[in-house]
């Protein structure tokens, strides 16, 4: 059998074709995972949702084994919340800190150095840090917490953020905790973000008399303004939905109270620590939680991602 | 810096330029001395408390991992978790083989998904939906994955779902994105004349790709694959779910992936944190240095590769 050039063209264009939809299919199995995150999640939800109704999301009480069940959801769901905010209140600093020194500050010598830190506490495990946080870090700080709420003690707004305590595993450790974790990803988006200000912004203010303080604040800060507040959602999204470490400081109570030093749970905290005991309805309500933290992390990670990617589309067009 | 207050301390109207012409003022200099330390503080801050995790974990871990040196890799995970000694060798097993699984899953996926966006969808209307969900699956809370697996594909199976295949899964979809990201900034980073020059030789694309982009981006690829598995190493939350029924439930040994419950380092560290009992805590310290160790070798095995890359290009 002979092959004319045009068999061979055809095979050609079949192979390469073949290849073109076999990457297509690579690309997509992420749309169709996603698909059936949201459908398999949430059909599995339904029966703790009918059980539940609307009380899932406003009611305070979470009891799986009473008949029948009450799932309340709103504790978890606050505890999310405030250990996500504290961890932000926390990480905003410490992660524009060590951006701004390893871009602005530190000698071209000592910058690869910083920016291997940052990625050495990236690297390190979730529930190493957990494991850090409940046997070394929690017995240690209760008494930190102590001093904290007695100087507060008679102030007004104070004395309730900061109330009585007695427990180490709390809203605050957990925060602490998470605040550690998100550090690396605020700071490797922000060091990003920043080194895209033009050199001659950087020089213009020098130039004009500022102090390096003030060329950042005047020139380095505006320009990337934008791409850090991305960053920081990005770092509250990670914040929410990490588990394990939250699940093993922050105490695994249900409680809803502006005390920070108070223990609490939060939603990824009690599907880990629950999921055990848990029956059919029981697991349905567990699951029900993941659908409300899938739902809280994508909208916080939507607009994290539009931030993002306008500011860097500006900044292109101004360079 | 006094010198400078006193001399501009008359009031003339040529104080601020003279003060400009001098130098910084004093209130200014202050400013951005103080500034500058908080900055510092920051990297001081983050610095300790690696010390201290990374120290804690090294001092803790270290005595059980070293005095019982063979035992801690070979034996089985005492029976309860009361039991003082050593035997992590089912949770060693359990993360190397779920690791090494979700890893063959997710890897071809990823660099096939990343071929597709940066040498065929390129700014396409698809392309761009396609990273766009690839960065809303990064953000995806791993123990939500977990969740899906264990709906998706344990539940219809009952305890027979309950592998090391699942758990693989798992961590599979938490590593498919990261993996997409990174190979697309590798491939991205090819410089087009090469693409051009294959096709002037009449080359096809795919013919392109696999010979000519993907050989020059391997370093590349390979380097952020391999942080992709550190992370993955490192998860807890997907298999709490998937692997077995309770974290204690497995104490022997598992190869098979595919059938019998498994278990893993992190899933160990996670329920002995729990215990108040001495033995189970020495135990939890030891897997986390182990982890921390199989972690840290993948990243410094990325760095290596990718400094190689950026030596050769």
């Amino acid at each position: 059998m002979t092959l004319t050039i045009n068999d061979l063209k055809a095979k050609r264009q079949f192979a390469d074709k073949t290849f073109r939809i076999a990457t297509l299919l690579g690309g997509a199995t992420i749309l169709v995972i996603l698909a059936l995150i949201a459908y398999t999640v949430a059909h599995r939800s339904t029966d703790a949702f009918r059980l539940a109704g609307f009380k899932f999301f406003t009611g305070k009480r979470y009891v799986p084994n009473a008949s029948p069940p009450v799932f309340g959801a709103l504790s978890f769901i606050y505890g999310t919340a405030i250990s996500s905010l504290i961890a932000i209140i926390i990480a905003i600093p410490i992660s524009l800190g060590l951006a701004l020194f390893t871009t602005q500050v530190a000698p071209s010598w000592l910058k690869r150095p910083l920016v291997a830190l940052t990625d050495l506490v990236a690297v390190v495990p979730s529930v190493v840090f957990g494991l850090w946080g409940v046997i070394f870090l929690a017995p240690k700080i209760v008494s930190v917490y102590k001093n904290i709420s007695n100087w507060c003690h008679g102030i007004p707004v104070l004395s309730t953020i900061f109330g009585k305590t007695g427990a180490g595993r709390t809203f605050m450790t957990a925060g602490l905790i998470l605040a550690v974790m998100i550090t690396p990803i605020i700071t490797s988006i922000a060091r990003e973000v920043i080194e895209t200000c033009p050199q001659t912004d950087r020089d213009g203010a020098l130039a004009l008399g500022a102090t390096r303080w003030e060329m950042i604040t005047g020139a380095v800060l505006p320009h990337s303004i934008g791409g850090i507040v991305g960053a920081v959602m990005l770092g509250l999204g990670r914040a929410m939905g990490e588990t394990i470490a939250a699940a093993l400081v922050i105490g695994s109570s249900a409680a809803i109270t502006a005390n920070v030093f108070s223990s609490g749970d939060s939603l990824p905290s009690v599907i880990a620590s629950q999921w055990g005991e848990a029956d059919d309805n029981g697991k349905s309500a567990l699951i029900a939680m993941g659908l409300t933290l899938f739902l809280m992390t994508l909208v916080v990670n939507f607009l994290a991602t539009a931030i993002v990617s306008r500011s860097t589309k500006r900044m292109q067009g101004a360079s | 810096m006094t010198a400078v207050l006193d001399h501009v301390a008359e009031p003339s109207p040529s104080a601020a330029l003279l003060e400009d012409l001098v130098g910084v003022s004093g209130r200014r200099r202050t400013k951005n001395i103080v500034m500058t330390a908080l900055m510092a503080l920051a990297v001081l801050i983050i610095l300790a408390v690696l010390v201290l995790v990374l120290g804690t974990v090294a001092t803790k871990g270290w005595s059980i991992v070293h005095s019982k040196f063979p035992q801690w890799f070979t034996k089985d995970i005492p029976a309860t978790a009361r039991r003082v000694g050593p035997g992590m060798n089912a949770a060693i097993i359990g993360t190397i083989v779920t690791t090494a699984t979700a890893t063959a899953i997710a890897i071809p996926l990823g660099i096939a998904g990343a071929i597709y966006l940066n040498e065929y969808g390129k700014r396409g209307v698809f392309a761009r939906i396609l990273r766009f969900f690839t960065s809303v699956m990064a953000g995806v809370p791993s123990i939500v994955m977990g969740l899906f697996i264990y709906v998706f594909w344990v539940l219809p199976r009952k305890e027979a779902g309950l592998t090391g295949l699942s758990g693989a899964f798992a961590l599979a979809c938490l590593m498919l994105p990261i993996v997409v990201r990174a190979t697309e900034e590798m491939l991205k980073l090819v410089p087009q004349n090469l693409r051009d020059a294959s096709f002037a030789l009449g080359a096809t694309r795919s013919r392109t790709t696999l010979t000519v982009v993907i050989p020059k981006a391997s370093a590349g690829i390979i380097s952020g694959s391999l942080l992709a598995v550190a992370r993955a190493a490192g998860e807890t939350a997907p298999l709490i779910f998937t692997v077995s029924v309770g974290a204690s439930a497995v104490r022997k040994a598992n190869w098979n992936v595919f059938s019998g419950p498994n278990t893993s380092l992190s899933l160990q560290i996670y329920s002995n944190a729990k215990e108040t009992f001495a033995g189970a805590q020495e135990r939890a310290w030891g897997s986390a240095l182990t982890l921390i160790a199989l972690a840290f070798l993948f990243t410094i095995a990325a760095r290596v590769l990718s400094a190689r890359l950026s030596r050769n290009s």
